[in-house]
């Protein structure tokens, strides 16, 4: 079987997967086998790297924060970008499922936001002597942690389900400027007091940015981020497909 | 069992505490909700049903 077939073949399922019934079938099936590997990727990546990894010889144990702020951080980016593919799609194909993910996607990634940010404030005072400082990354976090706010406010202000979508969209579209600035700041302005990239796989190859000690539970912590955050997806776009169909049960009942 | 977290150990313990709960909170309210969506969806289509 040649690539392209192969390719053609992905994007077919890809595609049909907004229909409901379809995505509702197949998230089923795979939401235990996410679950489990949720727990145990996260569990092992947060129980190894608290209670097996040493001290770092200038950051002492405040090193223990990073399989908490790394992975919050880089599923606060990935989050906001996922709303932007699905709110792209919903624009352009108006399908249901996709923008139905990007509010489910929301809260999760808001909370990834407020972790990573709360978790650097936390690490920043004993390393940096402050809090806080308006340093170009943590200031486009700040902004990207609005953005997600202003996306779930205005996803309930607004009754009409497809005016809703429409109107968070186009924000999910404009605030997707912050997620990847979040990510390149320090390319285009200052480095600031955050360190740079800790983690690059890039090229298939990690940089020498940190220990293999460090690196292993932190790649497992990540891993369990990731999944936490497509099993919280599905849970959650789940839930938006159901609610979607009461409402019209709710409605047509109304009529009669 | 407890590492010794030295002079760090209320960030570091402070860090995990809040994550931690954050994480469990939002774990919490999807699957509360998607519960509650879900039985009142069943409780809908049988009333359609009837």
């Amino acid at each position: 079987m040649n690539s392209t077939s192969t390719s053609k073949r992905f994007w077919d399922a890809f595609w049909q997967l907004a229909n409901p019934k379809v995505f509702m079938g197949w998230s089923g099936r795979w939401l235990p086998w996410l679950v489990g590997l949720t727990i145990l990727f996260l569990g092992s990546g947060l129980i190894w790297g608290f209670f097996f990894t040493p001290d770092d010889t200038r950051q002492g144990s405040t090193v223990k924060i990073i399989y908490l702020h790394v992975p919050a951080a880089l599923m606060a980016i990935n989050g906001y970008l996922l709303m932007f593919v699905g709110s792209l799609v919903w624009l352009i194909r108006r399908q249901h499922v996709s923008v139905l993910a990007a509010k489910a996607a929301a809260p999760v990634g808001m909370t990834m936001t407020l972790i990573a940010l709360a978790t650097g404030a936390i690490w920043g005072q004993p390393m940096w002597g402050t809090y806080w400082v308006w340093d170009p990354r943590l200031t486009s976090f700040l902004i990207l942690f609005l953005f997600y706010t202003g996306y779930i406010a205005l996803w309930a202000a607004i009754e009409d389900d497809d005016t809703a979508a429409d109107l968070t969209s186009v924000l999910a579209l404009v605030g997707s400027v912050f997620a990847l600035l979040s990510r390149y700041a320090v390319l285009f302005w200052s480095q600031g007091l955050h360190q740079g990239t800790t983690v690059n796989l890039v090229d298939g190859a990690k940089q020498e940015n940190i220990s293999n000690v460090f690196f292993q539970p932190l790649l497992l912590s990540m891993v369990g981020f990731g999944l936490l955050f497509v099993t919280l997806l599905l849970i959650g776009t789940r839930t938006e497909l159901r609610r979607r169909r009461l409402k019209v049960l709710q409605a047509r009942e109304r009529m009669q | 069992m407890m590492p010794d977290l030295g002079k760090y150990a209320v960030e570091v313990m402070g860090s995990y505490g809040v994550s931690l709960l954050a994480l469990a909170l939002l774990c919490v309210v999807y699957i509360r909700r998607s519960s509650l969506v879900k039985r009142a969806l069943i409780t809908a289509e049988a009333r359609k049903d009837a």
